[in-house]
């Protein structure tokens, strides 16, 4: 257990306060009658969370690549299941990243949702333990419910307080998600025959024979691939990522979907590394495809939230290149363009819901000509939008960059096509923004920027120039572990 | 006398309600069913520590039967108190259906404990009878009812003349009628035909319990002829006391031989993919939960072909949740229906504002069925799964799973109905206390032994 896992040096167990905090809040929302003391009760929830996931962040020590703030109890002894938290480079910005989200999930739904509005902010709240479980997990079992837990409450997400199509999108979403996990669960106990115990930490780096892990890898591919989504098995995201309420899309695209890339990173490389190198090819070819795919489907929406979804398949292309070059810069760059992704996707999002508000219509048309009658918005949305292409300055310029260098030192080929469809990206992005800046002369009657939209907006805003301009402390955190990861795939690769 | 106290529990119920029957005072039947059947519960409780041999070796009472006749009473009770509705059987019959039940469930409780064939026959017997007399009990619906009862009858008639002459067999080779006995001769012939023959055939009887496939056609019919409280009885608890006679008669060999297991696995997975793929395009709620039920059949046949990894405490766990989560949802069907009518899957529709409670049972009992985390459905098919895997069925492991996904489809259906789809004018459904009670205990059992199965697992562990 030591030789990877640093017990928790602070005298509580954070991880578990970290995890637990939003279930508590259910607790008491279930108790609770008012409306709006339901709602403050959510928002006090999330940032009570998030005070505790800045307590981890400001604890963590980048210099070790192992797990820290361990915790590890018995769960099922008689099969080898145990309470296993820790946290390392990887995940503890994306726990951190969770924990930003949902207070912004929360506000945003402030006036959108008047219906079962109890209901609603525990499936929030739900959503926010199991995925900060998830990336907490070292233990197969664990993982795997927090990771099946987020179905239920995505669900009822989409299908309860979605758009007019919800039910076909939240079915689709349901049981495509769910068709990958069960061979993941397949894989999970072929993993548990051979080695004995559930842990994760302990199935790394065995060398297990090669047919065997690639019959693992593919149960797993097919798993992430599916939350990823990588194409070709990306078409449940469209529909889920349109007809979810804006809390709902936010989730999806800014954590629901780092889930699969994370899933490469934690289980794919450390315990199928041969696999993984010799099914790197592909991966990548199919990486390049969802970008320049994603870039062309999206030049040719008129649906705003539909364009963003149609984005995010080219976005985590980006990520699964850069995951599966296998070069520091290209674990860094993935690692950045998944935090990057989430802030930037999630955030206009954020911005289509409050415009959705105001016009009751996702339309661009309808949309159009913002630019004098909403200019605070606009100015919101006109960074978020050129942060999406990468435009240099802003966040996704660093991660694209550091996955385009190693996607060149890999393959040449690869690395063209990926420019391309950076280019692409900045087309249909910038179209999507002079419509909505300039796109129609008529002046209506809508408000700008209430104060609660600027709080969410804000800090999402102030991080994408954060890592734009800055982005070495959030480098520094996921350094030494990634370097020991590509350290430990190097000698796999003969 | 103590060795028996669940079994004479359950008689003491009947004989009390038999002579019940006889006085013309119904209004108070229900109060004393209940107290009854707690008491019986409670009893069942007190003796699981019980051991010892009754009837000359021909009757075991062992920590595995006591806990089968725990979930047993358990379930009995369960239904009991449920069953509240004075629409859904004539009030004139209602000692003898309380009679009738509580003999069925004395039978099951025997069959747990019965070691020989001749009292295996019995207790089977016991059991079925009693329910052949409720299942034409209801009062709407008459065709239908007696439709069923009458197919009922016929199905079990068959397989217990099938089951007799596979014991036969097994008397004929063997020499005796005691499993006992039967043990030591069973490595001679278990690999030769007549072996499996016997082997099977004796099986065919409990697997008609078990409504697995191919004994399994009795199975949607009877469940949409009887009235609802009726169906959830045999739709739950004579499943427990056929998977304590499987695991008995399995145990026989000291590993399965593997012509048996290739029968038994070929019949788990057509048994799944058949009651799930049917499941689909059902419309009325209890033929649907029917089917699921054939498809569980075929997983709980994944805990029996493994029993040397642990498979008969994974198995033991399965039956137990599926008791709860299937309650849940039967509950769910007897409460929407105060009239005791059948429910087809649109009269979900929009539950979860007629009534939040009994959306979210309906919702829970659904994903467990279906084996969504955190709910006890996955964690018991988690370790049947563990299981079959540890002992080399990878094919059997791979077609639950992908039966999994199929199954959800149905399952999420009855979920999205009841959430998504407008009530339209479908009355609010008004619970009493008790029934909001029992809604939330049966919520609480599901998440239970959903994440804590710890204390259950090593307890049923301990039954081998």
């Amino acid at each position: 257990m030591e030789k990877y896992l640093i017990m928790n040096p602070l005298d509580f167990p954070i991880l578990t306060t970290v995890i637990f905090v939003p279930l508590a809040g259910i607790a008491l929302i279930l108790l609770m009658k008012q409306e709006r003391t339901i709602k403050i009760a959510a928002l006090i929830t999330s940032i009570v969370t998030l005070l505790f996931s800045l307590l981890l962040y400001a604890h963590f020590d980048p210099r070790t690549p192992l797990f820290q703030f361990g915790e590890s109890l018995a769960w099922i002894p008689r099969y080898q299941i145990h309470y296993t938290l820790g946290v390392d480079g990887i995940t503890i910005l994306l726990i951190v990243l969770t924990a930003l989200i949902t207070p912004a999930c929360v506000l945003c739904s402030w006036t959108a949702i008047t219906d079962r509005v109890k209901e609603f902010m525990v499936c929030i709240l739900l959503m926010e333990t199991a995925m900060i479980g998830v990336f907490c997990s070292l233990d197969f079992i664990l993982f795997y419910i927090f990771w099946e837990a987020m179905l239920i409450p995505m669900y009822l997400l989409i299908a309860v307080w979605g758009g007019p199509q919800r039910d076909y999108a939240s079915i689709k979403f349901f049981i495509y998600t769910l068709f990958g996990s069960v061979f993941l669960l397949v894989a999970i106990i072929a993993l548990y025959l051979v080695n004995g115990t559930f842990s994760i930490p302990e199935a790394m780096f065995r060398n297990y024979p090669f047919p065997f892990q690639v019959w693992v890898f593919l149960a797993f591919a097919i798993a992430f691939a599916i939350k990823v989504p990588m194409f070709p098995f990306h078409t449940w995201l469209p529909a889920a990522h349109t007809e979810a309420p804006t809390a709902g899309s936010v989730l999806l695209a800014s954590i629901l979907l780092k889930m699969g890339t994370y899933g490469f990173l934690r289980f794919a490389l450390p315990i199928t590394p041969a696999a993984s190198f010799a099914f790197a090819p592909y991966i990548v070819a199919l990486s390049v495809i969802a970008i320049v795919y994603g870039g062309f489907v999206c030049l040719g929406q008129t649906d705003m939230k539909k364009l963003i979804a149609y984005s995010s398949v080219a976005h985590m292309g980006f990520v699964t290149l850069g995951i599966f070059t296998f070069t520091a810069l290209g674990f860094e760059g993935a690692m950045l363009q998944m935090i990057n992704h989430g802030v930037t996707t999630g955030a206009l999002f954020l911005c289509v819901g409050i415009v959705y508000e105001r016009t009751h219509s996702r339309e661009i048309y309808d949309n159009a000509g913002l630019g004098k009658i909403m200019p605070v918005y606009v100015g919101f949305f006109g960074l978020f939008a050129v942060s999406s292409f990468g435009f240099p300055g802003t966040n996704n310029f660093v991660g694209e960059l550091y996955v385009l260098v190693s996607t060149f030192a890999w393959n040449s080929a690869a690395g063209f096509l990926a420019v391309a469809g950076a280019v692409l990206a900045a087309a249909y992005m910038l179209r999507l923004l002079k419509a909505i800046t300039w796109g129609r002369e008529d002046k209506r009657p809508l408000q700008d920027l209430n104060l609660r939209e600027v709080v969410t907006l804000l800090p999402l805003g102030i991080l994408v120039l954060w890592v734009g301009l800055f982005p070495r402390p959030f480098v520094r955190v996921m350094e030494s572990t990634l370097g020991h990861l590509l350290r430990q795939l190097q000698g796999f690769s003969h | 006398m103590m060795l028996l106290l669940p079994e004479l529990a359950m008689l003491t119920f009947s004989v009390f309600f038999l002579f019940r029957s006889l006085v013309d005072r119904k209004e108070t039947a229900f109060f004393w069913a209940r107290v009854w059947a707690l008491a019986a519960l409670i009893l069942s409780l007190a003796g699981v520590s019980a051991e010892g041999k009754l009837f000359y070796g021909a009757y075991q009472v062992d920590l595995f039967s006591q806990i089968f006749k725990v979930l047993l009473s358990a379930g009995f009770c369960l239904v009991i108190f449920m069953f509240g509705s004075q629409e859904e059987i004539e009030g004139a019959y209602l000692p003898e259906f309380f009679m009738f039940l509580s003999f069925s469930t004395l039978g099951l409780m025997m069959m747990a404990s019965a070691v020989e064939l001749i009292s295996i026959v019995i207790s089977l017997e016991v059991s079925s009878f009693s329910l052949y007399a409720i299942v034409p009990l209801r009062r709407s619906q008459t065709r239908q009812q007696l439709e069923a009862s009458v197919k009922y009858l016929f199905f079990g008639a068959v397989s217990t003349g099938i089951m007799l002459y596979g014991m036969g067999y097994l008397y004929g080779v063997a020499g005796s009628t005691f499993l006992a006995d039967i043990l030591p001769v069973f490595p001679d012939f278990v690999f030769q035909p007549v072996g499996i023959l016997a082997l099977t055939l004796t099986m065919i009887g409990f697997f008609f319990k078990l409504s697995l496939f191919p004994m399994h056609f009795w199975a949607p019919d009877i469940y949409e002829g009887s009235a609802n409280s009726t169906t959830t009885f045999i739709a739950t608890v004579p499943k427990i006391a056929a998977v304590a006679l499987l695991i008995r008669i399995t145990m026989l060999a000291p590993a399965p031989p593997p012509q048996l297991v290739a029968i038994l696995i070929s019949l788990a997975a057509l048994s799944m993919t058949a009651g799930n793929l049917a499941g689909l395009v059902q419309k009325d709620v209890k033929r649907l939960l029917a089917y699921s039920g054939i498809a569980h059949a075929g997983y709980m046949i994944l805990g029996i072909i493994s029993l040397n990894s642990g498979g008969g405490a994974a198995s033991i766990y399965y039956i137990a949740i599926y008791l709860f989560m299937n309650l849940g949802a039967f509950y769910v069907v007897i409460l929407l229906s105060k009239g005791g009518d059948n429910v087809m899957v649109d009269d979900l529709s929009g539950l979860s504002k007629r009534s939040p409670l009994l959306a979210l049972t309906l919702a829970l009992s659904a994903f467990s069925l279906a084996g969504i985390p955190p709910t006890g459905g996955f964690t018991g098919k988690l370790f049947l799964f563990v299981s079959a895997f540890k002992e080399g069925y990878l094919g059997i492991v791979i077609i639950g799973a992908v039966n999994t996904v199929i199954s959800i489809f149905y399952y999420l259906n009855l979920v999205r109905i009841s959430y998504s789809m407008d009530a339209g004018a479908r009355p609010p459904v008004t619970l009493l206390f008790h029934e909001k009670a029992l809604c939330c205990a049966l919520i609480v059992m599901i998440l239970y032994m959903g994440l804590l199965p710890f204390g259950l697992m090593d307890l049923f562990g301990r039954a081998f």
